[in-house]
């Protein structure tokens, strides 16, 4: 091979922009085409180094926006090539118009993004506005809690969206900050375990095969727009749970590391939980083993994939419990939250509907403490107690001023 | 073409050029190779003309210029000769008589319903003072 192996320790100090760069430099992708975005600069920046000093055999491609970026990125997709970039935020934002172009032209493209908030006001830090932003453009979202989720679903994404009854772009998404520039302990894989799983890319109706010319990105009208979008939302609704199941299976026999769809946390006899996504399932998950000790059998449901959404998986998941909080770190804008609604619809034609009620918190990197979540347990034991939900279904978390509170 | 059903094509915003493999396609004329019902060669877009170019092969000198020139490969040329202009693709944009070095031109553009024979027969005379 052309390139050089670097030699890793079996635990790697990294943050989760690095520990993205690093299964980027892993898979051997052909090409990346970028426009760095704080907080995801280093994912690509990294990614270039490893490129520079050898490690990578591919090709780097320096543009003029996020949108060119995604652009590059489908550009040689459709060519028939291994393809990831990264972003956040503003950049994802730009990128949204590709996104669905990426999607509806099924290539397989991984895009890291490092959760951030939209403006305005302007701010660097953690939120999921960029992910919900996301949500609707076809692509599948997995969700990264800490660096070796970030790492991990890397791998995870590039067997998912390059399979041929897939074929779909798929993002790996991590919190900004608190995720992506937090370094932790990584188990790591050498790189011949880790490219053995992902294997070499197989093209599919590539425009390098000159024996078999194709137009990309064609134009359709009324006579053929809706049986593509149909064909996209099939393969999406049937197809892709399936083979993320079969990859979570396959990277666990690998690395011993088991990832679920929906990850559980002390669900089985849990009478209240929080749904919540990103880092703020780790810290639910402390807080919930703190409130057994207060006698509250609290537990927490983590979202790994977000699209497509687990809607029987959360039903299931949910089922015994009696009260539920749904947690959306990004502003609902004049709705109830994206994740209360879809729990709320996995729920409404089950037989034991558990109380529901939504809270929004942690808007452009405010943090979601331990005593937030103490107190949120305790309304939800409340909730289970009076037998209806006691508050507004739609709360406010941690913000300043008088309580906010809606529906 | 047949509505297929949304499982009934390749998956993608995606169309074939041929039927099946190609070989050789640059070796291939035009009306021998296999176009799918997809390829633009397989649809006329006559309609799109408002006024067309009529070709007087008299004064043509085979420069090739109209081949070169035209933006949508509409001069049929074969042994570096052109024979003729491909109707169901010409847009009627009147590049090809633009370029057109000789004296009178061997293009010019005309009304779409206009007559070919009848206007070869009235066709311009040298112009002298551009001579």
């Amino acid at each position: 091979m052309a390139f050089d192996k670097m030699e890793l320790k079996d635990i790697e100090v990294w943050d989760g922009n690095f520990a993205a760069a690093q299964a980027m430099r892993q898979c051997q992708i052909d090409v990346v085409a970028a426009y760095p975005i704080t907080p995801s600069t280093p994912i690509v920046e990294g990614y270039a180094k490893f490129l520079a000093d050898g490690y990578v055999e591919g090709e780097f491609v320096m543009v003029e926006s996020e949108h060119a970026a995604m652009s590059g990125c489908i550009g040689a997709a459709a060519a028939g090539g291994r393809v990831a970039t990264a972003t956040s935020s503003q950049g994802f934002a730009l990128m949204v118009e590709t996104l669905y172009q990426a999607s509806g032209m099924r290539l397989p493209i991984v895009l890291n993004v490092v959760n951030r908030a939209l403006a305005a006001p302007l701010n660097v830090n953690g939120d999921h506005s960029d992910m919900y932003l996301g949500r609707d453009s076809g692509w599948i979202q997995f969700d990264a809690y800490c660096p070796q989720d970030a790492y991990d679903l890397n791998f995870i994404a590039f067997k998912v969206s390059e399979d041929h009854d897939v074929r779909l772009p798929c993002m790996v998404h991590q919190d900004g900050f608190i995720t992506s520039h937090t370094a932790q302990g990584v188990h790591t894989l050498s790189d011949d375990v880790a490219y053995s799983f992902v294997g070499d890319f197989k093209p599919m109706n590539d425009m390098l095969d000159f024996e078999h010319p194709v137009t990309h990105g064609v134009q359709t009208e009324e006579d053929w727009h809706f049986e593509h979008k149909a064909r996209q939302h099939n393969d999406l609704m049937t197809k892709v749970m399936p083979k993320i199941q079969t990859a979570f299976d396959d990277f666990e026999k690998l690395s011993g590391r088991k990832y679920n769809i929906v990850e559980t946390y002390d669900m089985d006899d849990a009478d209240v939980c929080v749904v919540c996504m990103g880092t703020s399932v780790e810290t639910a998950r402390e807080v919930a083993t703190e409130m057994r000790k207060e006698g509250i059998k609290a537990g927490v449901v983590g979202i790994r994939v977000i699209r497509p959404f687990p809607f029987f998986e959360i039903a299931k998941a949910l089922k015994n419990v009696k009260a539920i909080a749904a947690l959306d770190r990004s502003s609902p804008n004049g709705t109830a939250g994206m994740l209360f609604n879809e729990i709320a619809g996995s729920l409404y034609n089950t037989e034991k509907r558990a109380l529901l009620s939504g809270y929004v918190y942690g808007l452009g990197g405010r943090d979601l403490t331990k005593a937030h979540l103490v107190a949120l347990f305790k309304e939800l034991q409340a909730n289970v107690d009076a037998g209806k939900v006691t508050t507004q279904l739609q709360q406010f978390i941690g913000v300043r001023g008088p309580k906010l509170a809606y529906l | 073409m047949a509505k297929k059903g949304w499982d009934e094509f390749e998956i993608g915003a995606m169309l074939r050029t041929f039927d099946g493999k190609i070989d050789d396609i640059a070796g291939t004329q035009q009306e021998d190779r296999a176009y799918s019902e997809n390829s633009s060669y397989t649809a006329s877009v006559a309609d799109w003309r408002l006024i067309k170019p009529i070709f007087n092969k008299d004064y043509c000198i085979d420069c090739q210029f109209c081949w070169i020139y035209c933006p949508d490969v509409s001069i049929i040329a074969r042994d570096k000769k052109l024979i003729g202009v491909d109707m169901d693709h010409c847009k009627g944009c009147g590049i090809c008589v633009e370029v057109c070095p000789t004296n009178p031109k061997s293009l010019l553009m005309f009304p779409e319903q206009a007559d070919e024979e009848t206007e070869i027969a009235s066709w311009p005379k040298k112009d002298e003072e551009e001579a």
